[in-house]
C-alpha cells in the first residue's frame, strides 16, 4: 500500500523536476524577446531571411535551385537587368547598340567597376565570359542563350561587339540572367565555389553549408544602395517552423509558394503579399505520341476544360487562367483561343471528327513532392475529361522518375509546373521551333511557328514584336500543342520592420538591395 | 593463444560479424541509390537537364565521376573509406568527414538528451503502472504510453513549435543552430524541444518494458523473502526489484538509442537541427551518392557500437551473463 504511493510520490517528482528544468532552461535566456535586428545608427542593418534549402551550388553559370539563384543574384551582375515590371534596362553595360543588319551589338561598359576581390571589371571578364559559357566543356545553363553569338571581341577595356549568326531581339533579355553573370578572367568554378567573386550590390560573407549563408553590403557597388548591412538566409528546412520563427521574431523575411501556408503567416507582426508569376500550369501534351497525334483530340481536351476550376479546387482559387505566354509586356488573352470556356458539346464533335466518338485513352505522368497542387490538378482535370469520354490514365511519379520520364520526352501527357521567361522567345522558342534543344520535350512544332519564332527575333520593335507573339500564342492555342491552365502567386512574407522590398513576377529578390530592416 | 581460441572469442565473434554486415549495408545501399530514378545532374538541374547538349552532359557526367563504371564507382569509394576519405559533398562544398564531424555530434546530444528525458518519464511511470495492475494509476501510465505512441512526432512538434512561438515569442529553434561548446545555454534550448517530442515517444516503449519487467521481477520468490526479512519498501524497490527488472529495460533503451543515432529525420527537419537524419535526407535529394553512401555506413557502424556496449552492459548489470 504505502509502497504504492512512495513511488507515486517518486514519478510526480521527477516529473516536476523535469518542468523545473524545462522552465529554468527557458528563463535562463531572453530567447523569447526578438533578437536585435541591426543597430540604431546603421542605415539598413541586418535582415534575416528564411530558406527552406541552401544553395545546391555557389557557380552561377550552373545554378537553376531557386535559391541558389536568388542567393547569387545579389552576389554577380550582368551585362542587362530586368527592372520592376521585367523591361531590360542597363547593368554593368551602360548602354548599347545593334547595327542595321542586325548582326552586330556594342556594348558600352561601365567604367569603375569592382569585383569584390577588389580587380576591376573590363572587356576582358565579358569576353571570357562568354566565350567560356559557350563553350560545351563548361556545361553552362544558359549556352543556349547565346546561340546566335559567333564571336566575342573586346576592342578596348569599355567595349565589347558580339557579332551574331542572325538578328536576336531577344539578346539584351537572355543578357540579364544569372546563367549569363560576368565573372573575373581570372576566376575558375572550383575557386567560385567557395568564394563567389561578383560586381552585385552584396558580398559573399560565409556560409555553413545546410545552415546559413550570410552576404554584406558591398561597399564599392556601381548602383544605388545596397541600404542592408548583412542579410543571412537561414535554412529552417519546414515552411511552418519559417512562420514559427517569423512568429517569434527571429526571421523578418520569407518566400512562400505554397497559399496554406502563407495565410497561416499572415496576422499579426507579419504582412504577406502576392505576386503573380511568370511560371505556369499547364497539361503538356505530347503531339507525336499516340491519339494525341491527331489535332482534333488535343481540341477536344482544350475544349473540355474548365480552367478556373482546375484553379479553384486544385489550388484554393489563388492564381490566373493564362494562355501561353505570362511576361506581362507580352501577354497572352486567356480567352483567344478556341474554346475559352468549356464547351462539352464542341469536345464531343472534335471527338467525332477524330473518329474516337466512342472514347480515347491519354496517359499522363504528374509528379509528387515537386510543388503543392500537382496530383489535385491531374484528379480535377482527369474528371473534367471523363465527362467529354477522354480518359485520363494518371501515373503519379516521384519527383526523380517524373522528371527522368520529362527530360526523355517519354510520355504522351504531362502535368507540368514550367519556369517563364520575361522574353518569349526566351520562354518558347526553345520548346516550339523545330531546332529548339526542348522540342523533343515540347512533342509540337510546325513550319508557321519557326516562320513566326524567326520574324520576332528579327523585329526589334516593341509593339511589332507583341503582334508577332500574339500570332505565335494563337497558333499554339489553335493546334492545342498544349493546354495551358493558369499562372500561381508567390507570398512575400515580412515582419513590420522590414520597408523597401519590391517582389518580382520571375521570383528574383534583387530590391534586397532597396530593402531596410528598422 | 592459438587461431581457434581467438576465433571463439565472443567480442572477436561479434566484431567479425559486425564486419560483415557493414559490407553487406555498403553494398546494398551502392545498389539502392543507382536503381532510384535520376542522377546528381538532374537532381541539381531538374527538367533543365532537357536542354543539355551531348556534350555538356558528358562534360557533367565527368564532373560528377558518374562516366566511371559501377564496379570501378564501388571499390574506388570503398577503398577511399579505408583511407579515412568519406567522399566530397559538391553541394555543401566540404568533405563528408567534415560533414559528419560536425552533423554527428550534433544527433549523438539529441539521442542521449531524448534517452534520458525518456528514462526519467518511463521508468517511473512504468513503476508506477506495475505498483497497481489495473488500477487507475496503471490505467493513467498505460494512457500516457499509449498516447506516447500514438501521437505521431511531426504533429506534436510542430504543435510545440508554433503554440511557444506565436503565444509567448518562445523559439530558440528560429535562432540559426547553436554549438554546444560555444553557445551552450542557447544549445540546450535548442535541444530541449526536439528531445522533448522524441522522448515522449521512446518513453512509451520503455514505460510498458518496465511495467512487464517490474511485475515479472515482483512475483519472483526473492522478493517475498526480503519483504519478510522487513527490507523497506523504497529499498526493496530500487534494490531488489528494479535492479532485477533492469536487463529487458537496457536492451529497449540500447536499441532506441540505436535507432536515435541513424538521425530522427522529421524532427530534425521541423526543428532546424542539423543533424546526420538531415545529411542523408539532403544527399538522397541531391543524389550525391557517397555522402549518402558513407553517413549510411557511419550510421550503421554507431548502431553496431551500441549493439557491442548494450551486450557489454549485460555483463555489468547481471552476474548470470559474466558467469556463462
Amino acid at each position: 500500500m504505502s509502497q504504492g504511493s512512495r513511488t507515486t510520490r517518486g514519478a510526480l517528482a521527477a516529473m516536476g523536476v523535469l518542468a523545473a528544468v524545462s522552465l529554468a532552461l527557458t528563463g535562463c535566456s531572453p530567447s523569447g524577446t526578438p533578437a536585435p535586428s541591426g543597430s540604431a545608427a546603421a542605415d539598413g542593418g541586418k535582415l534575416v531571411i528564411g530558406v527552406t534549402s541552401d544553395p545546391d551550388t555557389l557557380f552561377p553559370w550552373k545554378a537553376t535551385q531557386f535559391q541558389a539563384v536568388h542567393v547569387l543574384e545579389n552576389v554577380y551582375g550582368t551585362l542587362t537587368e530586368f527592372d520592376k515590371d521585367l523591361n531590360v534596362v542597363p547593368g554593368l553595360a551602360e548602354s548599347w547598340e545593334v547595327s542595321d543588319d542586325g548582326l552586330t551589338v556594342t556594348f558600352k561598359l561601365r567604367s569603375g567597376v569592382t569585383f569584390e576581390d577588389g580587380s576591376s571589371f573590363g572587356s576582358e571578364d565579358v569576353k571570357s565570359s562568354f566565350d567560356k559559357i559557350m563553350d560545351e566543356a563548361t556545361a553552362a545553363v544558359s549556352a543556349a542563350s547565346l546561340a546566335s553569338v559567333t564571336k566575342v571581341e573586346a576592342p578596348d577595356e569599355h567595349t565589347v561587339v558580339l557579332t551574331l549568326s542572325a538578328p536576336d531581339a531577344a539578346l539584351p533579355a537572355n543578357l540579364a540572367v544569372l546563367g549569363t553573370a560576368i565573372l573575373s578572367s581570372d576566376d575558375t568554378e572550383q575557386a567560385l565555389n567557395t568564394e563567389p567573386n561578383g560586381t552585385g550590390p552584396f558580398s559573399f560573407k560565409d556560409r555553413v553549408a545546410s545552415q546559413s549563408l550570410t552576404l554584406v553590403k558591398n561597399e564599392n557597388y556601381w548602383g544605388d544602395g545596397p541600404k542592408l548591412d548583412s542579410i543571412e538566409f537561414r535554412v529552417i528546412p519546414d515552411e511552418s517552423s519559417i512562420v514559427a520563427a517569423m512568429q517569434s521574431g527571429n526571421v523578418q523575411f520569407a518566400v512562400f509558394d505554397d497559399p496554406l501556408v502563407a495565410k497561416t503567416a499572415a496576422g499579426g507582426n507579419i504582412t504577406v503579399s502576392n505576386t503573380p508569376q511568370l511560371s505556369y500550369h499547364a497539361l503538356q501534351l505530347n503531339a507525336r505520341k499516340g491519339a494525341l497525334t491527331d489535332v482534333n483530340v488535343r481540341l477536344a481536351i482544350q475544349c473540355a476544360i474548365d480552367r478556373q476550376q482546375v484553379l479553384d479546387t486544385a489550388a484554393l482559387g489563388e492564381g490566373e487562367v493564362t494562355g501561353p505566354i505570362t511576361s506581362p509586356a507580352f501577354k497572352s488573352d486567356p480567352s483567344a483561343r478556341p474554346c475559352p470556356d468549356r464547351d462539352l458539346d464542341k469536345a464531343k464533335e472534335y471527338l467525332a471528327k477524330a473518329g474516337k466518338s466512342d472514347g480515347v485513352t491519354v496517359h499522363a505522368i504528374v509528379s509528387q513532392g515537386e510543388y503543392a497542387t500537382s496530383v489535385n490538378e491531374a484528379q480535377n482535370v482527369k474528371s473534367q475529361l471523363a465527362e467529354a469520354g477522354i480518359n485520363l490514365d494518371i501515373e503519379v511519379l516521384e519527383s526523380g522518375a517524373y522528371v527522368d520520364r520529362w527530360i526523355a520526352a517519354d510520355f504522351e501527357a504531362a502535368i507540368a509546373l514550367n519556369g517563364g521567361r520575361p522574353d518569349p522567345d526566351g520562354m518558347y522558342g526553345r520548346y516550339f521551333t523545330s531546332t529548339g534543344n526542348l522540342n523533343k520535350v515540347a512533342g509540337y512544332s510546325s513550319p508557321e511557328l519557326d516562320k513566326l519564332f524567326a520574324e520576332g527575333k528579327a523585329t526589334s520593335d516593341p509593339a511589332a514584336r507583341k503582334a508577332i507573339y500574339d500570332k505565335v500564342s494563337l497558333e499554339l492555342e489553335n493546334n492545342a500543342a498544349w493546354i495551358w491552365m493558369f499562372t500561381s502567386y508567390t507570398y512575400t512574407a515580412t515582419t513590420s520592420s522590414v520597408q523597401g522590398f519590391t517582389p518580382m513576377a520571375n521570383g528574383s529578390l534583387q530590391y534586397l538591395r532597396t530593402t531596410t530592416v528598422k | 593463444m592459438t587461431f581457434r581460441t581467438i576465433a571463439h572469442n565472443a567480442v572477436v565473434r561479434r566484431i567479425a560479424g559486425a564486419l560483415v554486415t557493414l559490407l553487406g549495408v555498403a553494398v546494398f545501399v551502392f545498389i539502392m541509390l543507382r536503381a532510384i530514378p535520376g542522377n546528381q545532374i538532374t537532381a541539381g538541374l531538374g527538367t533543365e537537364a532537357a536542354a543539355l547538349t551531348p556534350a555538356q552532359q558528358a562534360a557533367l557526367e565527368r564532373y560528377y565521376g558518374l562516366d566511371q563504371p559501377l564496379f570501378i564507382q564501388f571499390f574506388s569509394w570503398l577503398g577511399n573509406i579505408f583511407t579515412g576519405n568519406l567522399g566530397f559533398s559538391s553541394r555543401a562544398q566540404e568533405s563528408v568527414l567534415n560533414l559528419t564531424a560536425h552533423s554527428l555530434p550534433v544527433t549523438f546530444e539529441l539521442a542521449v538528451l531524448s534517452i534520458v528525458l525518456a528514462l526519467v518519464i518511463g521508468i517511473p511511470l512504468g513503476m508506477l503502472s506495475a505498483s497497481r495492475p489495473d488500477s487507475p494509476r496503471d490505467a493513467f501510465g498505460q494512457f500516457v504510453g499509449l498516447a506516447g505512441l500514438s501521437i505521431p512526432a511531426f504533429l506534436l512538434a510542430t504543435t510545440l513549435l508554433s503554440v511557444l512561438a506565436s503565444s509567448i515569442g518562445f523559439n530558440p529553434n528560429g535562432q540559426g543552430h547553436a554549438s554546444l561548446f560555444e553557445n551552450p545555454a542557447l544549445n540546450l534550448q535548442q535541444m530541449l524541444l526536439p528531445a522533448l517530442v522524441l522522448g515522449f515517444g521512446i518513453a512509451a516503449p520503455i514505460m510498458r518494458t518496465t511495467r512487464t519487467a517490474v511485475l515479472e521481477v515482483r512475483s519472483d520468490d526473492f522478493i517475498r523473502t526480503a519483504r519478510a526479512k522487513g527490507v523497506p519498501p523504497r529499498r526493496l524497490q530500487a534494490r531488489h526489484v528494479l535492479r532485477n527488472a533492469l536487463v529487458p529495460i537496457v536492451t529497449m533503451t540500447g536499441l532506441q538509442f540505436g535507432y536515435l543515432l541513424g538521425g530522427a529525420v522529421v524532427v530534425e527537419q521541423i526543428f532546424s537541427i542539423p543533424g546526420i537524419g538531415r545529411q542523408v535526407l539532403l544527399g538522397l535529394q541531391q543524389k550525391e551518392y557517397a555522402l549518402v553512401q558513407s553517413t549510411v555506413l557511419v550510421i550503421a557502424l554507431s548502431f553496431v557500437i551500441v549493439n557491442l556496449l548494450t551486450d557489454l552492459l549485460y555483463r555489468v548489470i547481471d552476474p548470470r551473463v559474466r558467469a556463462s
